[in-house]
């Protein structure tokens, strides 16, 4: 297929854009395979748009007369509004955005066509290899080993082709046990706690459907991560009600006869369209500006979200708690073991490992726990909150854990190496990107479509210095303690950063930020000519005693 | 030190309010002023202390197993639960703090007794420090408009009025005296602020005695006056803070509002903020939900919306951008009243004057702000605050909203406060703390006759004293910000936790970026010496200086040590688990328990007590903080 034939209309002219914090500006639009520019031709191009079609989450169109005006609503949650002269050319390019943003077959995709403008230091595709994980974790432990039972992603499509496992059961047991987990998830290890010896594993729930099926090997695998005469802990992320409900459908969680040394917890995270629905609500009730103070407070609560991120958040506190304060091992699943498993997983080595709070540590994290871990970010993130699709598999699930991210770090505000910029980031690649990081569901897929071969990553574009600049922390201090965030509604506060990003000014709060940059920046060289002076009049001295001497 | 009125109690618990946590086991002690609680099970001496005058309720429960619980409930929003094992000495404890929670006479208010054990000069140099002349100056008043006037001199025309008051230069005294007996309790219109740049000036005062139709020359005067001050603009905004209801309903009652038809050009508007009855009920309603255990989000969010209270805090920011607006924008004069003219006006006109004038977000501009509108004007600090006992029903939180309104501006304007959000809690903390004499009575007048100015001393130099721990470091200066323009959608206005939750300090932030900045501005200071020093030394260099290399790098040393904090916190009761979880000792493992950073900083105010690191108003050493927060070694 050509882009060609998906646009009619390449170009329009007199067009007019309206955008947050911008005057209304007229100038010429035109559509590309992969963008759309607007272009008010000034010579400074302040008036510039460049919108990636991925990016574009619904459209759209009214028409007053021949004046047609399309309203586009983006994934970053942003909404610009087009007015084009001409009822044809505004019809052509509603159509065309409308194809060209939902492009079905994934090498269609920007990142296939993207060719970086800047030299690519460290390829970011090679950065975070389990095997080089799995070197530092030898370095502590002997009782664990990578196993490439799954290199074919025969025994579990969703799963890397390398996957960490005790070392006392053989790939002959894994298989076994992936035939007893749903989607062939076999436990694999999290997190290893280095203080204590402790780990977190993660799975998709056992099939022991209604009449209580067992599997020797499952009950083997878990119990050999425990230490003798220890018991252990299995966090289900769903309430025992729902996981009860899961054995009709051959699912079901772990009995305590067969998982004697283990005591089994459920909490409740939400999944899927509830989570998709609960942003929709959110950004709804954030981008309507009639609302008085009751109703907004009220919408806010409907929305569900902050409770969501509560849940989360405490799931995973427990989870840390659990390893860090009981000396227990962790086994972490709900259903498939894709979404509220990770999120779980992933905050819970964020308190506990001051490693994941660094800029390479978080980014080895999300290619750990979620990239190689398997989350299906093509699915997920297909639409974000003006979708109007009402497809099961859509979820912010990412994007709430950047928000329960976003919510330790602003309890920790010294002891994140990143700042909000970082994660606002994260959260507008996952969405939509010039970078192939975020395609594809799996690692599986990822291989079939040579994504390390034919795009960019994320990473080789993030990890340059100039960048890295730009999401740095100037507070931080590393700190190598469990950090514990307050889960209580009163400490927990609706992401600004990324819900009202386009409904207020953030010129104050930018100030702010740059304003502590400064002072921190205007310290550090006072701190350096400080030491110069020092050192300067050291020598000064020891030429004057060595004059002296002489 | 103080007498004890009661001989100690011991074997008395406190529990911790949100977790199942081993409470504190440890002794109760009443002074004249203070309860103090020290905890014996700590490794660490650790004590409460609790001002008499900050405890709002007192409530014994019912006896349980562990003893009798004794729930006390602080205006300052602490709240401690204990309980006391023997039943008669929690009689004897609660009989007590009901007395001495409820001064009767003015004279038992601390502020007489307080003590700071300093020359009798800096006392009444202490009172100068605020000069309300100083500041119509600086407005540029007196001037062709506007003078001040001592007609108020012996109280004639307004008894809860200053003596001096400003008012237009063309009325005359048989004018403001004519128009102090159409105004409610004699609160005539006077100038709170004028806009130098174009003449437009916000003035106040009190209803009308206009009832269903009755009408005052002299007092259409006055308001003809106010606007004529102002020639660059042809009308004046008279603005009723009142829901209309409110002010109808008064009109059967020979009050009301003005009519537009008996003022020339005055341009007449209901802003809607609701009574004090209204925002005390709100706040009981938003505190029984922050005190709530275990609470769900939605519960949380829901509590907060049937408070009202954010609604509430909204309406008055809205009414003060909109004078705001007014004077600036539209160059008007604006008249402000309510019923009494000291309440909702009072947080009104102080809000608009933030929004213009930046010296008011200085920390001597704050001060002038509020010996001004709330406390010069006639706010019933006394009442209010339910100083000494008596009507509760006067007790309400206007104050409180005021300075929410305020911390609400620094969440959106981070680099325009001189000041942080702990001067603003400080100078609460006071306004219920009675150990100084500026909030005591209701007016002027009243402290006058207490003779607060003679007895009592001052707050104001007391928190000066204190500016390196009550500056803001990302402040940018008188000049970088002039108007504020607030955003007032509902979405821009948080909960303030650390208000209504301040002693809970588990739920804050555990680190804190100001405590960082502020090192880091004192560091810089410190550096800068240093450079300075070196570089003066180094041309002339002739010998060693070991003083001199020695003290650089003690000081690095320091600030390497104060800015890597050590954590240790533990984790939450993050509810929900099993009880095994919580049983197993995990969390009552906690023995680095130390002081807190902020209290250590509120140590050093005046240490006239005999108990180590008293200030006389605040807990110092914090029990409820167990193994919640940020421990600094």
């Amino acid at each position: 297929m050509e882009f060609a034939e998906l646009i009619k209309t390449p170009r329009a002219d007199n067009v007019v854009l309206h955008r947050p914090f911008y005057p209304v500006v007229e100038g010429t639009l035109c559509l590309t395979g992969h963008h759309l520019i607007f272009s008010s031709r000034r010579q400074d191009n302040v008036e510039e748009l460049w919108l990636l079609h991925s990016n574009i989450d619904s459209i759209d169109k009214r028409f007053v007369g021949s004046l047609g005006t399309i309203i586009i609503k983006c994934k970053d949650l942003r909404i610009i509004q087009l007015d084009i002269p001409g009822m044809e050319e505004c019809l052509n390019i509603a159509s065309s955005i409308e194809a060209l943003s939902t492009l079905d077959s994934i090498t269609l995709m920007y990142p296939f066509f993207y060719r970086p403008m800047f030299e690519v230091v460290e390829d970011g595709w090679h950065s975070f290899l389990p095997e080089r994980e799995f070197e530092v974790l030898h370095s502590v432990t002997n009782e664990w080993r990578l196993s490439y039972v799954n290199k074919d992603f025969s025994v579990s499509p969703s799963y890397p082709p390398i996957v960490t496992v005790p070392k006392s059961i053989d790939d002959e047991a894994l298989r076994k046990v992936a035939m007893f987990r749903h989607g062939g998830r076999f436990p694999v290890l999290g997190y290893y706690h280095k203080k204590n010896g402790m780990v977190m594993m993660r799975s998709s729930q056992p099939l022991t459907g209604t009449n209580g099926r067992r599997c020797k090997e499952d009950e083997k695998l878990i119990n050999a991560t425990l230490r003798p005469g220890k018991r252990g802990y299995i966090i289900d992320t769903r309430s025992l009600n729902v996981a009860q409900q899961a054995r009709a459908k051959g699912g079901g969680f772990e009995q305590e006869a067969h998982y004697p040394q283990w005591r089994r917890i459920h909490k409740s995270i939400e999944r899927y369209h509830i989570l998709q629905e609960s942003l929709i609500k959110l950004v709804e009730a954030c981008n309507d500006q009639s609302h008085n103070m009751d109703r907004w407070l009220s919408k806010l609560e409907a929305s569900n979200w902050l409770t969501h991120v509560k849940e989360i958040l405490t799931t995973a506190c427990l989870a840390a708690q659990c390893i860090d304060r009981e000396g227990a091992s962790v086994l972490v699943h709900g259903t498939e073991g894709t979404d509220s498993t990770l999120q779980v997983t992933s905050l819970a080595q964020i308190i506990l490992d001051p490693r994941c709070r660094t800029i390479r540590g978080f980014e080895a994290l999300v290619e750990r726990e979620w990239l190689q871990a398997g989350h299906p970010f093509q699915q997920r993130c297909a639409q974000s909150a003006y979708s109007n699709s009402k497809q099961k598999w859509e979820a912010p699930v990412f994007l709430l854990f950047l928000d329960c991210v976003w919510q330790i770090l602003r309890q920790f505000p010294c002891s994140f190496e990143f700042n909000y910029y970082f994660l606002l980031m994260l959260f507008e690649h996952a969405y939509a990107s010039q970078f192939g990081t975020f395609l594809g569901n799996n690692e599986n897929e990822r291989c079939k479509l040579k994504l390390p071969q034919k795009t960019m990553s994320l990473w080789s574009w993030v990890n340059r210095p100039q960048e890295l600049n730009k999401f740095k922390n100037p507070l931080y201090e590393a700190n190598s303690l469990v950090i514990w965030p307050s889960v209580a509604p009163q400490s927990l506060q609706l992401w600004e950063g990324i819900f009202l990003r386009w409904n207020r000014s953030s010129k104050f709060l930018d100030e702010s930020y740059e304003e502590m940059i400064n002072i921190i920046k205007y310290n550090k060289e006072l701190q350096v000519k400080v030491n110069l002076l020092r050192r300067q009049l050291a020598e000064l001295k020891t030429d004057d005693e060595m004059q002296e001497s002489l | 030190a103080e007498p004890l009125t009661s001989p100690d109690v011991e074997n008395v618990k406190l529990l911790d309010r949100y977790t199942n946590r081993k409470p504190a086991n440890g002794t109760l002690y009443l002074t004249a002023t203070h309860l103090i609680y020290v905890d014996a099970s700590a490794e660490v001496r650790k004590e409460t202390w609790i001002l008499h005058h900050h405890i709002a309720t007192v409530e014994k429960l019912p006896l349980t197993t562990s003893g009798c619980p004794l729930l006390i409930h602080c205006k300052n929003f602490r709240v401690a639960h204990f309980v006391i094992g023997h039943e008669r000495d929690c009689l004897e404890v609660y009989t007590s703090l009901l007395k001495l929670s409820q001064p009767v006479k003015p004279e038992e208010l601390y502020a007489f007794s307080y003590n700071p054990k300093m020359p009798k000069d800096n006392r009444e140099i202490g009172w100068k420090l605020i000069d309300l002349k100083v500041d119509y100056q600086r407005m540029g008043i007196p001037n062709d408009y506007w003078e001040i006037t001592d007609n108020n001199k012996d109280y004639e025309v307004c008894n809860t009025y200053p003596p001096e008051i400003v008012v237009p230069k063309a009325v005359s005294k048989t004018t403001v005296l004519g128009s102090s007996r159409f105004r409610s309790r004699g609160r005539i219109p006077v100038l709170s602020y004028f806009y130098k740049e174009n003449n437009a000036a916000i003035c106040r005062c009190s209803q009308p005695l206009s009832g269903f139709s009755a009408r005052c020359q002299d007092d259409e005067q006055m308001l003809h006056a106010i606007k004529q001050a102002n020639p660059g603009s042809r009308f004046m905004y008279v603005v009723d803070t009142r829901p209309k209801l409110n002010a109808m309903a008064n009109r059967a009652a020979g009050k009301g509002y003005e009519n537009e038809d008996n003022y020339n050009n005055i341009r007449f508007k209901f802003i809607g903020i609701e009574n004090i009855h209204v925002m005390s009920n709100s706040l009981q309603k938003l505190l029984e939900v922050c005190e709530t255990k275990s609470l769900s989000m939605s519960d949380f969010l829901t509590g907060l919306e049937n408070s009202g209270w954010l609604r509430h805090i909204k309406a008055v920011m809205d009414a003060g951008v909109f004078l705001a607006k007014a004077v600036k924008d539209e160059k008007a004069s604006v008249l402000v009243h309510c019923s009494d003219g000291w309440d909702r006006t009072a947080q009104v006109c102080s809000l608009a004057s933030l929004l213009l004038d930046s010296f008011y977000r200085t920390f001597k501009g704050f001060m002038v702000l509020i010996e001004k509108e709330w406390i010069a004007m006639g706010h019933k600090f006394s009442h209010r605050c339910g100083h000494l006992d008596g009507d509760s029903k006067e007790v309400s939180p206007v104050f409180t909203q005021f300075t929410e309104c305020v911390w609400q501006l620094m969440q959106q304007f981070p680099c325009v406060f001189e000041f942080n959000e702990r001067l603003l809690l400080e100078i609460h903390d006071h306004i219920y703390s009675c150990q100084f004499g500026n909030f005591l009575g209701n007016c002027y007048r009243e402290r006058e006759e207490l003779k607060v100015f003679e007895k009592t001393h001052s707050l104001w130099p007391f928190l000066l004293q204190r500016k390196q721990e009550f500056r803001n470091p990302l402040y940018k200066g008188f000049a970088a910000y002039r108007e504020l323009q607030p955003n007032t959608l509902p979405f821009s206005f948080q909960f303030w936790c650390g208000m209504y939750n301040c002693f809970d300090k588990g739920m804050h932030p555990k680190q804190c970026v100001l405590d960082h900045l502020l090192s880091c501005v004192s560091q810089k200071l410190q550096l800068e010496d240093n450079a300075s020093e070196l570089e003066n030394k180094l041309p002339f260099l002739d010998g060693p200086l070991p003083e001199e290399a020695c003290t650089l790098s003690k000081i690095i040393n320091t600030s390497v040590e104060s800015s890597k904090t050590p954590m240790l916190n533990t984790p939450q009761d993050y509810e929900g688990e099993p009880p095994a979880l919580l049983t197993n000792g995990m969390i009552a493992g906690d023995s680095d328990v130390k002081l807190d950073q902020d209290q250590k900083n509120k140590d050093s105010l005046v240490d006239h007590h005999d108990f180590p690191g008293c200030n006389g108003t605040t807990g110092v050493l914090e029990s409820d903080t167990k193994g919640e927060s940020l421990q600094p070694q």
